[in-house]
Order: structure tokens, then sequence, then C-alpha cells
């Protein structure tokens, strides 16, 4: 009891070192479990887009490309999908339920997406949350618009507000599908995720809009607008360049922006994909396999989860970046302690004197001062845990309503931990180099230290 | 442990010789024995290996040959460890100055030697340490500081606070390094009254360093490092290290 005793008096003493000593661990520590946290929940949020979906199925192309086109509303589709070979496949024995989903149009800026009223009642996202309305219904009639949280927020619409839908990704202008009058009937409840940014209609509503439109556009860029982002290598069979949407939308309808792209070609009875929902899980590999083999018509069915998490993979190498940069600083605040503790040694030389005068063997000084650096990376791990947990309270509603990103405040996980874990070994291992220091010192010393 | 025995000397020093390099000696008596009960004033020039004979005796510092008894014990054959345990058993040492951890109230600080050796708290009997602490410090004359932190504490006070501290439990042998050394005149004599009826009243035998010849008359007894010391100049070896 002695030791622990004399290790905490030794540590109040210095309460200043000390603090700054269990501040810098403390932060590091914070900025390590920080980001671990955030990942957890970028991932999770991420990988929370689409739940409940078995199958997204597309025209033949990559995995990603039907993904990022139907789900995130990035690039364009590969082709399109005839509403025969939908039909066709939702009355396969394997499906419980299938979903149209046809894109390609934009109301200024915002993806409009042809779906049915099923589409908000089969949609999951985070955990397993239905899309839900803020006000007003679902869509019935070919002239009702659902718009998702952002669509409203942004553009300042209220159910009852007139709209009107371009062809392409284009806005007003003499090309646009002029003046069909849409209402908004409907708007989501805000879910974080690509829905809060799109406009649905029902199918009649897109066919209307195209109906005697297929003549050519003619395009001219406003100089002020960024040109379009396009993704490299991902170039649809039909050429047209791959434009994101969702990009910000312009705060004024005029000057009217006006992004390049040709016409395309939208068959009365052509959708972009379809979401499938299997009446068994396990159904849907076969099923994937089944529908990629079509032989009428060539598809790619992709299993969002998996899609998901290739993806990730793809753009997740920043996290190591991340991480690499956490470790860094968790080694910075351990060798600020090394230095601290080391620092006082010169000045703790009589005192460890005094310690084998009064019959302390240099074990009990090197248990004193490893226990004493223990103790500071203990302190910090706690700390620094504490604000981690501080930090996402304050900030979790913040963070939420500014990034749309959830971060769920829950226990720590295996990594932070092993995290914990190593911080504090590496405090004790640390606290051995002093000690060990002050072992020799205090057996050349003896009694008498020199000045 | 053969402490108990009456009649052996509380140090016995034969053919000690001690180097920190090997082939220096810097110290080398080939006998001194203090009996029990004495007072001994040890002087000598600086550099005269004084305070390596300390560490000698202390069992801090282990001798290259010859034989280190303290109250019969041969340091000799105790493993480090081992003399840690005796000095904190049946030692009491006061430094020069700066005795103190200091931060630890005059309390814990004269309590140290009990907390960190079961024996020495044994020999308290059945008096408290709180009953002790009080003994020792009033007997000192810093009973009323126990509380205090040492940086509150004058130079003469905190080498009192440390003579408390080597006294207390009764340790057979108390080990002084030049404790008056840092205190004017007036204290000095103040101090060593109260070292010495102390001492008197644990029947511990005192090994008194110091270069203040105006201190001889008082003790029992008097040696000569420098006649003592066979090496011819230990201060060539000795102060290679204090530099």
């Amino acid at each position: 009891m002695l030791i622990p005793r004399l290790a905490l008096r030794s540590l109040r003493s210095r309460l200043l070192t000390t603090s700054l000593t269990v501040a810098s661990i403390a932060l590091s520590v914070t900025l390590l479990v920080g980001i671990e946290n955030v990942r957890a929940g970028v991932r999770e949020s991420f990988a929370g887009t689409i739940r409940g979906t078995d199958l997204i199925v597309g025209a033949r192309g990559g995995s990603l490309q039907v993904l990022l086109s139907s789900v995130f509303g990035i690039g364009s589709p590969a082709g399109s999908v005839k509403m025969s070979t939908f039909d066709r496949w939702k009355a396969h024995a394997a499906v419980k339920w299938a979903v149209p989903y046809s894109l390609g149009d934009s109301h200024r800026g915002f993806r409009v997406v042809g779906t049915t009223p099923e589409f908000f009642a089969r949609y999951r996202f985070r955990q397993n949350s239905p899309v839900t309305l803020a006000s007003g219904k679902v869509f019935s009639a070919a002239t009702e618009v659902v718009i998702g949280h952002d669509v409203a927020e942004r553009l300042q619409y209220v159910v009852g507000t007139r709209m009107i839908v371009t062809h392409g990704l284009r806005d007003i202008g003499t090309s646009s599908h002029e003046a069909y009058p849409f209402v908004v009937v409907g708007v989501l409840a805000r879910t974080f995720t690509p829905i809060d940014r799109s406009v649905y209609v029902t199918l009649q509503g897109i066919e209307a809009m195209h109906e005697g439109f297929e003549k050519p556009l003619v395009a001219t860029a406003a100089p002020s607008q960024a040109p379009p982002m396009v993704m490299p290598g991902a170039a649809p069979p039909s050429g047209a360049p791959m434009v994101m949407p969702g990009a910000e939308p312009p705060p004024a309808p005029v000057p009217a922006p006006v992004r390049a792209e040709p016409a395309h070609d939208h068959g009365d009875d052509q959708i972009t994909s379809f979401f499938v929902g299997t009446r068994n899980r396990f159904e849907a590999l076969l099923l994937q396999r089944e529908m990629n083999t079509d032989l009428v018509e060539p598809l790619t069915a992709v299993i969002p989860g998996v899609a998901l998490g290739e993806l990730w993979q793809n753009i997740g190498g920043a996290e190591v970046g991340l991480r690499v940069i956490a470790i860094f600083a968790v080694a910075i605040g351990l060798t600020g302690m090394l230095v601290s503790l080391y620092s006082s040694l010169e000045a703790r030389r009589r005192e460890m004197a005094i310690f084998r005068a009064v019959g302390a063997g240099p074990r009990t000084i090197v248990s004193l001062l490893v226990l004493e650096s223990g103790l500071l990376a203990l302190l910090g791990c706690v700390v620094g845990v504490a604000l981690v947990y501080a930090g996402l309270a304050a900030g979790q509603a913040p963070i939420e309503e500014r990034f749309g990103l959830h971060l769920a405040i829950r226990g720590l996980g295996a990594t932070e931990w092993t995290y914990l874990a190593v911080v504090f070994g590496a405090g004790i291992v640390i606290g051995f180099v002093p000690a060990l220091k002050a072992y020799r010192t205090s057996l050349v010393d003896g009694l008498s230290p020199r000045a | 442990m053969t402490s108990d025995a009456a009649g052996t000397p509380a140090v016995e020093l034969s053919n000690l010789r001690f180097a920190y390099r090997s082939g220096r000696d810097v110290l080398h008596i080939e006998h001194l024995a203090i009996a029990r009960g004495e007072t001994v004033f040890l002087h000598g020039p600086s550099g005269s290996g004084k305070t390596t004979l300390l560490g000698l005796l202390a069992g801090v510092l282990q001798a290259t040959s010859g034989s280190v008894k303290v109250l019969g014990a041969d340091f000799g054959t105790l493993s480090s460890g081992a003399r840690d345990a005796f000095r904190a058993r049946h030692l009491g040492y006061v430094f020069q100055m700066f005795n103190l951890i200091p931060y630890l109230p005059v309390r814990e600080n004269i309590l140290l030697p009990i907390r960190l050796d079961a024996g020495r708290r044994a020999r308290l009997g059945a008096q408290s340490l709180d009953a002790a602490v009080h003994e020792i410090a009033s007997q000192l004359d810093i009973g009323a500081l126990l509380d205090a932190p040492i940086n509150e504490l004058s130079v003469g006070q905190q080498q009192r606070v440390a003579a408390a501290r080597a006294l207390i439990g009764a340790p057979e042998v108390v080990i002084a390094d030049e404790p008056t050394s840092a205190l004017d005149t007036d204290r000095r004599e103040q101090f060593l009254q109260l070292l010495f009826a102390s001492c008197k009243k644990a029947q511990a035998t005192l090994v008194f360093v110091s270069h203040d010849h105006t201190l001889m008359p008082l003790f029992s007894r008097t040696v000569s490092l420098a006649e003592l010391n066979r090496v011819a100049d230990p201060r060539s070896a000795d102060a290679r290290r204090s530099a």
C-alpha cells in the first residue's frame, strides 16, 4: 500500500506536470478512439444506406455502376431494362416483391426517380428504418410528386407546390418538359441517405414527361457554371457523358444552368433498374446468378450489402490514413510522458537516495516510477475516453444535422479496448525507461547523489 | 539475525577494501570496531572516503573484499535485498540536508522506515504509530509540525524531522552524515543535544561524520578516517566520481 500512496502523492505534488502529461495522453487517446468512432459511424451509415433489399437489378454493367446509379444517384446506368423483363422476374417464385426504379431526369439538380408507391414501403435504411412521410401522402396520380427532405428544404417546397420537371439533368428552358405541371403531394422525413436528395414521381409521370420530347437538345453551358463532374472509366455504352447529379443545385432558377447531355432514349416500357426482395434471403444468391445469366436480356443483379462492402473497400482507404495519424498522435503523447518523467528524474535523485537510506530497495524505486507512469497512462486513457463520449454527446445532434452522419453512442468496441490496452501497456513500458535509469543511478549514487 | 546478541560490536570492519572501479581502491581499513552505545565522531578531509564508508555501513555499497559486520550481521553474506531490509530495520540515517521526501508531510516522512519494514514497525511494540510519531517528534521539538508541508519548514526543523525519522522505532545504529553543516552555530548545538538525548534514550550507537572539530569533545570517541584509511590518496579516485 505504501508504493501506490507514494505514487499518488508524488503525482499530486507535481500537479501541473501531471495534468499536462495526462492531457497530452488524453488528447491522443481522444483522437484515436474518436477517429475509430467516426470511422465506425461513417461505415455504418454508409452500409445503412439501403437495407431490406436483397437484389438491385440493372442492365448489364459493373455491379458498382448499378449500385451507384440506383442507390446513390451517382453516374448513369449502363442501360435500361425492359418493363417486360421486370414483370417476368417479379413473377419469379423466389421473388417476394419487386419495385421498378427509373432514373435520368432532374429537377434543379435533384434526381427525379420514377417508381411505384411500393418503393416507400419496401425501402429500408440504417438499422431497419422505413421511409416515412413528414407531411402529405404518397403519390397516386401521374402528376403527383413526393420529394426528399433536402429537396424540400433547399427549394422551399411544401405540399401543394407546383413544379416543372426537366428532361435530362437540366433546369427549365425551351426544351424542358415544358409546363408539365407536377404538384408536390408528399415530403419525406429525413433519412440521411440519397433519398433526401431525390424527387419521386410515378412511372406514368416519367413517361408523361417524355411524350413528344425525343428531339435533340441544344445544349449550351452557362459560363459561370462549374463543369459537370465526370466519372472516368465508366462511360455508358451510349457514349453519353456520365454526370454526377446531386451536385449543389443553384440557389435561383435564373440564370438557368444548363448541362450538356444528349437526348436519351426513354422507351415507353423501359426502366433503369428494379429492387427485389426475396421470399428467403438465402435464395438471393441463386436468384442473382439466375438473373445474371438471363438469356432474354443481359442483366446485372447486385446484392447491395456486398456491393457496398466492395465500394467501401475502394473509398475506405482514407481511414487507414486517419488511423496512422491517430497512432502517431498517441506516440507523441507517450513520448511527451517519457520526456516529462525522464526530465523529472534528475530532480528526484535526492528523493531516490532518501528512499534508499530508509531501507527501500531499488525494486521499490522502480515500482514507484513505473506505477507513476502507469497511472499517468491510465488517467490519460480514462480522460480521453470521457472526452470522446462528452464530444459525442455534445456533437451528435449538430453532426447529424450538418453532415447527415449519425454517430451512435455505444460502448467501447474490441478495437477501442485494444487501443486503450496498447496505450496503457506502452505507458508502463515507457515508465521502465526512467525507472531503470533511476535504479542504476541509485546504485551508483548510493546515499550521496552528486549534485 | 544475530543483532540482539549482547557483546557483538555495533560495527566491525576487517580488512575492508572498496573500489568503485576495480584496481583503484578508495578505501582500505584494516580494522575498526565500534561498541554498542558509543557515540563516534568520524572526521577526515573531504575526499578521504567518509561518504563511501557510510555507504558501506548502511549496506548500500558492498565491500570489494574484507568484511563489514553491523550488529554481527556480515553484509558480505547478505543479498542486496536483505541489506535493504536490514537497513530499514536496524539503521537510521541522517543526511547533510534535503533529507525529506518533498511530497509527504512531516508525519509521513517520519513514518517512512516504519511503513517500509514490518520489523521496524514491530519494534514499536504495542505503541500506535501516532503515539510513536508524537513521542519522537516532541523529543525533537517538532511536535507541532507533524502535518506541515515540508517546504514550510526551516532547515533546522527539517534536520530534526530527519533525526526523528532516523530514530523512530529505536534502531540500534544511527548514521549521520554532516547533519549540522547546514545549521548555524546556535541551532547546531540545539540539534546535537536533541540528537544525543534521543540516541541515549533509544540506546543507539551514533556514527557522526563531520569536519567541524569543535564538536569533537561532545563524543565518546573520535576516529580519523585519514589515519584509518590505508589508501594513500583516495581523493584521486573519489574526486573523479564526484566530478
